[in-house]
């Protein structure tokens, strides 16, 4: 160490090893995004939908009241045109569903499910899943998940202008706003219409691509009531009614797939598709079981949209992606705090 | 596992550099560039919403599947042909980091992969590798399980990425500060 051309290079090798250590620790955390705390990370939209008294553990966080069904989906084969997946082929193939409503409370009262919620895992003998989540509503509030996001934080906001400033810089909110505002109210989740807003893409067997998204169409004729009177119903009338409805008899949705035409707007779930695109009828689905979350077959499945079988795949529609991406930090979260919510 | 006699001497007799075999050189350079990438994809694909997220997500599994194929054929090949050995001066703490961490490695590079396929199964997904290939669950559905292996596989990939970063400082240390010929037993090239 007494020579100085040995300790100065000993000190340049050194030198040399912490960049390329630091650097590679640097590029790590930047890929983590712990140096880019404006990134719109799956947690963040997860924490978003926390109440100001933080989040029901054990549950979902948002859709977070719900009860499980199951059932069949009957394939009438007129989905083959459009898609290869097996899910389309002449069959009935088992379905593990949810029905539910946009709240982050599990012990929201009934009457404030406007935005109702319906997921579908329907499994092919090929070993493939199709999982999906739709809601009531006609369009998405927004374009763009960080739109989203920012629709999450403006409602969870004291500040008396935040909505207002929110829909000012968001007009495309006025098409879920007018739904909200007018659509009528049903007194059963039967009796609703779920649509899955985001678009996909089927591939036929030759190989042709079509943009696509699709609506469960009731069977059960909805019956308009007064929003008066769903607000003096029972805290649980709608799991409820559908628990008595189903144990009567099945109730059946029609799986109605409609293709977009050249340049529709594919990428956002905000904007519908003109009227006279067209539909194919596929199939349908019975549900013909209801039972209670806790220890139902729906509790610890992941409605993850991108859970999807060959034939369907994602579009340029983002909502898909940070769906997956949040749904997931949603059940990884739950399932680690399955104490808080047991099994009955 | 190590055992220098009957380990080649071919290149040795060149430079009296005993070095790991070709096969594992390769095998140990593959590895390293998927290994290092799906630490990166890991953190990277569960911190973003955007459609970056599915594309990484659905590189992270076949690449964490190939992994494990991989170290089943390396541990195979090191069984087989043994290790170079490590410079008789050097310090024996500096032996014992150097055993203790390929252990922690090879421990890593099995039980990674196989606890985020068992995360997978405990979660009641379908592991799909690629359009229309699901690799079988091998755990039933369980939250209590899949909250366990999740912790577990999120926090060994921090350990994983430490030790990555521990190995590649102490290589160059080999080769840079102590110029013994550790560096190039895997690197190749000549003694300095």
């Amino acid at each position: 160490m007494a020579d100085p051309t040995r300790s100065r290079s000993l000190l340049a090798s050194l030198t040399a090893i912490g960049f390329v250590v630091g650097g590679g620790a640097a590029a790590f955390a930047y890929t983590a995004g712990w140096l880019s705390p404006d990134r719109l990370t799956p947690a963040k939209v997860v924490d978003a939908f926390a109440p100001p008294g933080g989040p029901a553990l054990g549950h979902r966080r948002n859709h977070a009241k719900g009860v499980c069904f199951t059932g069949s989906f009957e394939s009438n084969g007129a989905g083959a045109e459009l898609s290869k997946a097996q899910v389309f082929e002449a069959g009935r193939y088992p379905v593990v569903g949810r029905f539910n409503f946009g709240t982050p409370s599990p012990v929201a009262p009934d009457a404030k499910a406007r935005v109702r919620g319906f997921s579908v895992r329907i499994s092919t003998p090929d070993g493939q899943e199709w999982r999906s989540a739709q809601i009531s509503a006609p369009v998405f509030p927004v374009s763009t998940p960080q739109a989203f996001y920012e629709l999450l934080q403006a409602s969870g906001s004291k500040a008396p202008e935040a909505m207002k400033n929110f829909a000012a810089t968001h007009p495309e909110i006025a098409g879920f706003g007018g739904w909200t505002k007018t659509a009528p109210w049903t007194a059963s989740y039967a009796e609703e219409r779920y649509n899955g807003l985001n678009s996909f893409i089927f591939t036929d067997a030759g190989g042709k691509d079509r943009a696509v998204r699709w609506s469960w169409v009731p069977e059960a004729p909805p019956v308009s009531v007064p929003a008066d009177d769903i607000a003096k119903r029972g805290p649980d009338f709608l799991q409820e009614e559908i628990t008595q409805r189903i144990a009567a008899g099945p109730a059946r949705w029609t799986l109605v797939v409609t293709v977009a035409d050249p340049g529709d707007p594919t990428a956002d779930p905000s904007k519908a598709w003109p009227a006279d695109r067209r539909t194919v009828e596929v199939g349908k689905l019975i549900a013909d079981k209801v039972e209670p979350e806790a220890d139902g077959p729906c509790r610890d499945v992941n409605f993850d949209p991108t859970v999807l079988p060959l034939g369907i795949r994602t579009s340029d529609d983002p909502f898909p992606a940070a769906r997956s991406a949040a749904y997931a930090v949603s059940f990884d979260r739950r399932t680690a705090e399955a104490k808080d919510y047991p099994a009955k | 596992m190590t055992d220098a006699a009957s380990f080649p001497k071919a290149d040795a007799v060149a430079d009296e550099l005993p070095r790991f075999t070709p096969l594992q050189r390769l095998i140990h350079w593959l590895m390293a560039a998927g290994i290092i990438a799906m630490l990166f994809i890991g953190v990277g694909m569960v911190s973003t919403i955007a459609a970056t997220h599915l594309t990484l997500v659905s590189i992270h599994k076949p690449l964490g599947v190939a992994l494990l194929a991989l170290v089943i054929i390396r541990i195979a090949v090191r069984f087989r042909y043994g290790a170079p050995p490590l410079p008789v001066d050097l310090p024996s703490p500096m032996k014992l980091a150097a055993k203790a961490s390929h252990y922690a490695f090879y421990g890593l590079m099995v039980a990674m992969p196989l606890i985020g396929w068992a995360m997978l199964s405990a979660a009641d997904y379908p592991i799909t590798l690629w359009g229309g290939f699901n690799l079988p669950p091998i755990v039933a559905p369980s939250r209590e399980l899949h909250a366990l292996l999740w912790d577990a596989h999120r926090t060994l990939a921090f350990v994983f990425f430490t030790l990555v970063l521990l190995h590649v400082a102490a290589a160059l240390f080999h080769a840079l500060v102590r110029r013994d010929g550790v560096f190039q037993q895997m690197a190749g090239g000549a003694r300095p």
